[in-house]
């Protein structure tokens, strides 16, 4: 009911290749989530998806069928846009209803299903009002609203919560992955926020300048990232990744070990240095280690939050050599 | 900045520019109040008097005057209908990625920097002129009798005419309203199912209602009181066939030298203008709420 599969696609914008041929498959009731920097050709392949783009060459297939050059109305996909796109001057139930009203439904099942909608987002009290008169995370439901009385057969979502503030960024998360659970429908998301990426996914795509670098399921990418690239994208604080003699040490040109899995002491390890700036979180604090003769960067360190550590302090520095990621030269894994 | 201090300091400031406004406004009016009650003709220098509401009883009746009032009504209604469609949909049109979009953009609003009294003269003598004109050579050359337009159909040709300039105006502010348009809602309803007539009724008409609504009301302000058109093309005529009520006015006041009877003529104006922006704010108005 919603495999999407991407053949060799390409896009060009002009001379610009931003995204190289590509293969993807998604499956039927999946939650896929794009990810990746700005300008990395997320947003672009989403909306090729969609059909707001046509596609330079290769094949979208959607159900088996090819959907390549279909319009995107009859393409059975629902999007929610970054700015949510409501219509500003119809009234929320008119917006829900829209797309109904286009497919000409009859008036009985559109209020039956718009009703149903404004239930399950709690809606109902606001069915009369504008979307001008609504707060974000209203009209963040009013555009999901609006997808799911489609009963589409994949919802798309480009970056849905970058508008909101950090704490209904939170509480609209757990909403959109009840929602997939609810509904069973395939999912795609779009992010550059690793930690939404990894919360809501059953399979992360992470994208760089139009390539997919890694496909898998979040505990994939952060275990066993197939390249530096991954591995310093997925995880937050980011990985610490030595190059130069430390790495020779392992035989490799780089080596990358988070920082939950670097022992701190205040005694005796194997590596040491300064305490810079320390990230009290109350349950952890992060530090930032200077002048530890790896290299240039300073090497972030996930400690107790009880650790009674301060600015300037030495402290010594053990990596679990089990959780050591090892990358040759061209940053693939080794 | 809202202490009282400021406040009154603020009035004091403000103060001379309003007295000088409602001077400026308050004094011409009270005079033309004033004349409109008084038997004043220039022929007659020196013979003033009172006459009452003798002056509106015979501008009322006079069979111009009706005549005057359609013509003023066509006159507005035509202009603003032609404008606001043809400007909505010339604005979707330029709003397309063309090559050499710059210079057209600068072409189009070109005719609104026409004067109307050259424009009006330009219509008259090189395009409509049954002998020399442009289409009675075009009609001659399809082997067809040409038209005297300002004969034949004076008040059409006045309202082409004056359509013609403002119609630019329209296009550019329709154009600009156009552009604020988000681009993701028009992407929304392509996803949601909407093809292109209905994008355009559902999406972009009711985002154009606050753009429609000025270019409405600006443009009935200044097409109320068209009169440069109307004096060199038709003189009003054939009969009063082309006369607008700023004209008849004009007719009343200098051409027969009756400042009473124009007078008059011109209280009438000013009232029947504001029945009309009553009725224009009362259909449209609420558009101009955020």
């Amino acid at each position: 009911m919603g495999r999407i599969t991407l053949d060799k696609v390409t896009k060009s914008f002009g001379e610009v290749n931003v995204i190289p041929p590509l293969d993807l498959t998604i499956n039927d009731g999946e939650f896929v989530v794009f990810v990746g920097p700005s300008g990395c050709g997320k947003s672009t392949l989403l909306r090729l998806i969609a059909g707001l783009e046509d596609v330079t060459s290769g094949q979208i297939r959607i159900d088996g069928e090819d959907a390549t050059d279909m319009p995107p109305a009859k393409r059975g996909l629902a999007m929610v846009f970054q700015s949510y796109a409501l219509y500003p001057h119809m009234s929320v139930r008119k917006n829900i209803a829209f797309p109904m009203k286009m497919a000409g439904m009859p008036q009985d099942e559109q209020n039956h299903r718009i009703e149903a909608a404004a239930k399950s987002l709690n809606l109902t009290d606001y069915l009369d009002r504008r979307p001008g008169q609504l707060s974000g995370g209203q009209r963040q439901r009013v555009a999901i609203g609006r997808a799911i009385v489609r009963e589409p057969s994949a919802f798309l979502f480009d970056e849905p919560l970058s508008n909101l503030d950090a704490a209904l960024r939170v509480n609209m998360r757990l909403e959109i992955s009840e929602l997939h659970n609810a509904l069973k429908t395939t999912m795609i998301y779009v992010t550059h926020d690793q930690v939404e990426a990894m919360t809501m996914a059953d399979k992360i795509v992470v994208l760089r300048a139009g390539n997919i670098e890694q496909v898998g399921s979040p505990l994939d990418l952060y275990h066993s990232p197939q390249n530096e690239f991954v591995a310093g994208f997925i995880g937050s604080p980011k990985m610490n990744l030595i190059r130069g003699a430390e790495a020779a040490k392992h035989g490799v040109a780089t080596i990358g070990i988070r920082p939950e899995h670097l022992a701190a002491s205040t005694e005796s390890g194997l590596w040491q240095g300064t305490v810079g700036v320390a990230e009290h979180l109350g349950s952890d604090t992060f530090l930032h280690v200077h002048d530890h003769g790896l290299g240039e960067e300073p090497l972030t360190v996930r400690v107790d939050g009880e650790m009674p550590v301060r600015h300037g302090d030495r402290i010594f520095l053990t990596p679990d050599e089990s959780k050591l990621h090892r990358f040759d030269k061209q940053g693939l894994r080794a | 900045m809202a202490t009282k201090a400021s406040r009154a300091a603020a009035r004091l400031m403000i103060s001379p520019a309003v007295l000088l406004l409602l001077g400026w406004m308050i004094v011409p009016l009270s005079m033309t109040l004033y004349f409109s009650f008084l038997r004043y003709n220039l022929l007659m220098p020196g013979m003033e008097e009172f006459t009452g509401w003798t002056n509106y009883r015979f501008f009322l009746t006079d069979p111009a005057f009706t005549a005057a009032l359609w013509n003023t009504l066509l006159l507005v209604g035509g202009v603003l209908l032609i404008t606001t469609v043809g400007g909505t949909l010339l604005a979707l049109l330029m709003d397309q990625p063309f090559w050499g979009q710059g210079i057209v953009r600068i072409l189009v609003i070109a005719p609104f920097f026409v004067m109307p009294t050259v424009s009006a003269l330009v219509w008259k003598n090189m395009f409509m002129n049954p002998v020399n004109g442009l289409f009675a050579h075009l009609a001659k050359f399809f082997g067809l009798q040409p038209y005297d337009f300002l004969a034949q159909a004076p008040l059409g040709s006045i309202i082409f005419i004056v359509s013609w300039q403002w119609l630019p105006f329209a296009t550019l502010i329709l154009l600009t309203a156009l552009q604020s348009l988000d681009q993701e809602q028009l992407e929304a309803a392509e996803m949601d199912g909407a093809g292109p007539l209905s994008r355009f009724f559902y999406i972009m008409v009711p985002h154009l209602a606050r753009a429609i609504t000025v270019v409405i009301l600006i443009q009935t302000i200044f097409l109320l009181s068209v009169f440069a058109e109307i004096l060199v093309t038709t003189n009003g005529g054939p009969g009063v066939a082309s006369t607008n009520l700023t004209y008849l006015i004009y007719m009343q006041s200098l051409l027969q030298f009756d400042v009473g009877g124009g007078s008059a003529g011109g209280v009438v104006a000013i009232i029947l203008a504001n029945i009309v922006a009553i009725f224009l704010m009362r259909m449209i108005g609420k558009n101009l709420e955020a």
